[in-house]
């Protein structure tokens, strides 16, 4: 039977089929949906996200050691989190297989870079395959497994945005049990990196890498394709599709397995060809690697770029040299719709806060970031997870008392378990007197709501103990902890500027769920409207940025004569009720029919 | 269909447009074609622009449309025309649903809703239509189902039985809603 899958749904698939016992993941785009589909669909599989990527690759590990088969998924940037474990777990190998999924976000949809995550396989000396569309995908990871249990290897499969996230038709198939007994397995020589051990080990990585050259040499995940001899195209994963496009009647070598490269079956297919291109997106993995085997490129990074995603126009573009002419050409600054936080996010109130006390914000990784966006423009420092608070704390130490009352570290509730708890303990540990705040919204929001471990509930949904951030706080030597609502803002202004003015480090929770999480949300709130006539035109509410307000500009007086600029309206199907601008305005013209309190629930 | 056949959708998140090239997608793959689809995700929540490629035929290489060579743009919103200009060529068929919907920028007052523009661009084209889906919707008693709306207008681009849009479209819906979305495909055929 065929049907339609993701990218990432038919990993999930290829999961279930290949008898995998044990997934793990922490949600990043574009990698999500592979656990969620894991979770949903399949029972068989245990499913779990884990506080982070290197706790979802150690979780993994330990599945594989007693023999189970176990996949662990995340994006581009959670390797590196992972990169610890991974670099030694190449010493290690496993005994049930281990397949790392990396989902790489080339061109930046969601991501913070776009590194290429080729370069971990030739790092950590581990094979990589690399799927180009959703059958693939699919057929890779069964494949990932063998390959895994036969070298005795952890394997990557890179999936990128454009294959993850594409629909294609892909053939189900029945699931076969992994054949491996689950039991104990004592191994110290094996399992133990002492270094006694990890030089033999080390030993070890390179015979097997040996090895995979030579398998790679006959793995039918490498084809060729015979067309015309006058091009040949060496070409992997999403690249292929598009290549393909353009090049239908070149030749290609399509390398299914992009780590090792299989150097006999490269050296005959340049012998058959007369020009040799080498298209693939992001960096120049394979052009550099036949450089080194001296194998003359004659296209390659040389025209094609190494920033952004490829697509079929630009490669059309850069190897033909000609550049498109268009029937229409895109008109500029046609107004951007930027994404934006949601009418009623908890975030609002804290940004409006950190603006007006002209406070520096280090920031962190979620939705919360786009606080750094106008109007608000009120978070100035994004890298990775959880590198807030050791912002935080580096500036409280690097500005002494002059920076104090100056700055604060915002972090979300699934970041902050993420990365944020060792940059806390370091914060008092190390005597800062740096303000910071756990911007607490009950779930992974930018991603699309998943859990973790603070929301009280597990990947699939089952209750479990949601970690209380004031006790941990307290647990780490914090003294001035305090757990405030966004919502008010004459509240949130007096705690945050009291707090930042300590010369103590002080940890402020902020009450109140995500706007979209419905578990918490359990009853909407009646909007709220504009009585235009009284709007004076001031603008205060506009500077919330909120989706739901809109500005009208229409020179005028209101009614009490009042001249005004125009006036403001609230799009009542888009508003939740949050009353931030029932706060702001200055002339009571905003109003409600319903009960009046800070936030969408009451009593936060 | 030989070559292949690609469908750009546009629109605004929140509009249903990942449905409705969901539903193209599966009622092409069951006629026995291949099909890939792509879209992004991810940050573009609600609110951001969304767009969905739809690529039908024998053999379907690219998840993505090459620029100059979609042979169908739908927009959900008017303003996202403006957006894939280069992706048409002058036998690009252009479906447009008659709705503004103002970006952060215009609600803000700082930019303007690029009416004239619209106007002018829309004037280039050798087969243009603007249609009332969500107005359609809306005298249905549901503006969500417009772009059940826009589905029954592009079906009828495409020689396929009517009955399997309708069992594709029904199968994605709770039963409450199956009424009005049979209503709403029913008025998207009869449009234009």
């Amino acid at each position: 039977m065929k049907k339609l899958l993701s990218g990432n749904e038919a990993i999930a698939r290829g999961a279930y089929e290949a008898g995998v016992t044990f997934a793990s993941a922490y949600p990043g785009t574009p990698s999500t949906e592979i656990l969620e589909t894991v979770a949903k669909e399949y029972p068989e599989i245990y499913a779990e996200w884990s506080p982070n990527e290197k706790v979802a690759l150690e979780v993994a590990m330990g599945a594989a050691f007693t023999g189970a088969r176990a996949m662990v998924s995340m994006k581009h940037v959670g390797v590196n989190v992972a990169a610890d474990p991974l670099m030694t777990l190449s010493y290690t190998g496993i005994c049930g297989g281990l397949v790392l999924i990396t989902a790489d976000d080339p061109q930046l949809y969601s991501s913070q870079n776009e590194q290429d995550n080729r370069n971990y396989a030739k790092f950590a000396k581990i094979p990589m395959l690399e799927p180009s569309d959703s059958q693939e995908a699919k057929d890779f990871v069964i494949r990932a497994f063998d390959i895994s249990e036969q070298f005795d290897t952890p394997v990557m499969v890179r999936s990128v945005t454009r294959v993850s996230h594409s629909r294609a038709p892909v053939e189900l198939k029945e699931r076969r049990e992994g054949t491996q007994e689950i039991k104990v397995r004592k191994d110290p020589s094996k399992y133990v990196m002492l270094p006694v051990y990890g030089r033999k080990r080390h030993v070890v990585v390179e015979e097997r890498f040996l090895k995979l050259k030579k398998y790679a040499e006959s793995i039918d995940l490498n084809k060729i394709e015979m067309n015309d001899p006058e091009t040949g195209i060496i070409t992997s994963g999403i690249s292929y599709q598009y290549a393909k496009e353009v090049f239908p009647e070149a030749s290609y070598l399509k390398l299914g397995m992009v780590w090792p490269l299989p150097e006999k079956v490269i050296r005959d297919f340049r012998s058959k060809v007369k020009k040799l291109y080498v298209i693939e997106e992001l960096d120049p993995f394979i052009e550099e690697n036949l450089k080194i085997m001296g194998i003359q490129v004659d296209l390659g990074k040389d025209v094609l770029p190494i920033c952004g995603e490829l697509t079929p126009s630009i490669i059309k573009e850069k190897v033909t040299g000609i550049p498109m002419r268009p029937f229409l050409t895109n008109p500029e600054n046609i107004p951007s719709r930027p994404p934006n936080m949601c009418p009623g996010c908890p975030h609002r109130g804290m940004f409006y806060t950190i603006k007006k006390l002209k406070l520096f914000a280090a920031g962190d990784i979620g939705c919360y970031t786009l606080g750094a966006l106008p109007p608000l423009t009120s978070l100035d420092t994004c890298v990775c997870m959880g590198a807030s608070i050791g912002h935080a704390m580096g500036m409280s130490k690097a500005l002494g008392d002059k920076g104090r009352g100056k700055f604060v570290a915002v972090i979300g509730d699934s970041t902050f378990i993420h990365s944020g708890m060792t940059g806390l303990a370091n914060v008092v540990y190390n005597k800062s007197y740096a303000t910071v705040i756990i911007a607490d919204n009950r779930i992974t929001a930018m991603t699309g709501a998943q859990d973790h471990p603070a929301s009280g509930y597990t990947v699939r949904g089952e209750e479990t103990h949601a970690v209380d951030f004031a006790e941990l706080g307290k647990a780490l030597g914090f003294k001035n902890i305090v757990k405030a609502n966004p919502y008010n803002l004459e509240e949130y202004e007096r705690v945050l500027k009291e707090e930042v003015e300590k010369d103590e480090p002080s940890l402020i929770i902020n009450q109140g769920p995500c706007a979209l999480l419905k578990r918490a949300i359990p009853k909407a709130k009646k909007p709220y409207y504009v009585e235009t006539d009284k709007c004076i035109g001031c603008k205060r509410c506009i500077g919330l940025g909120c989706p739901a307000i809109t500005w009208n500009s229409e020179e005028g007086t209101n009614a009490d004569g009042k001249k005004r600029k125009g006036y403001a309206t609230i799009e009542a199907t888009l508003c939740n009720g949050c009353g931030l601008c029932y706060q702001l305005c200055n002339v009571n013209a905003i109003k409600t029919e319903g009960k009046v309190f800070f936030g969408l629930v009451e009593n936060l | 269909m030989e070559k292949t056949t690609s469908v750009l959708m546009a629109g605004v998140g929140g509009q249903g447009i990942i449905l409705a090239s969901d539903i193209l997608s599966e009622v092409m793959l069951d006629a026995g074609f291949d099909v890939k689809k792509s879209e992004i995700h991810g940050m573009a929540q609600r609110g951001g622009s969304v767009s969905s490629h739809v690529r039908i035929g024998k053999k379907v290489f690219s998840p993505t449309i090459p620029k100059g060579s979609a042979d169908y743009l739908i927009c959900f919103e008017k303003l996202e025309l403006l957006r894939w200009l280069d992706f048409c060529n002058e036998d690009t068929r252009v479906v447009v649903n008659d709705l503004e919907i103002n970006p952060p920028s215009v609600n803000l007052g700082e930019a303007e809703y690029p009416r004239a523009l619209f106007e002018e661009t829309t004037k280039k084209f050798k087969n243009f239509t603007l249609v009332p889906a969500s107005r359609t919707a809306m005298d249905l008693g549901n503006i969500r189902a417009a772009n059940v709306v826009m589905i029954g207008i592009f079906s009828k681009f495409f020689d396929i039985d009517e009955s399997l849009w309708v069992d594709k479209i029904l199968g994605k819906l709770p039963e409450k809603l199956h009424d009005l979305n049979r209503k709403a495909f029913d008025s998207g055929r009869k449009l234009d």
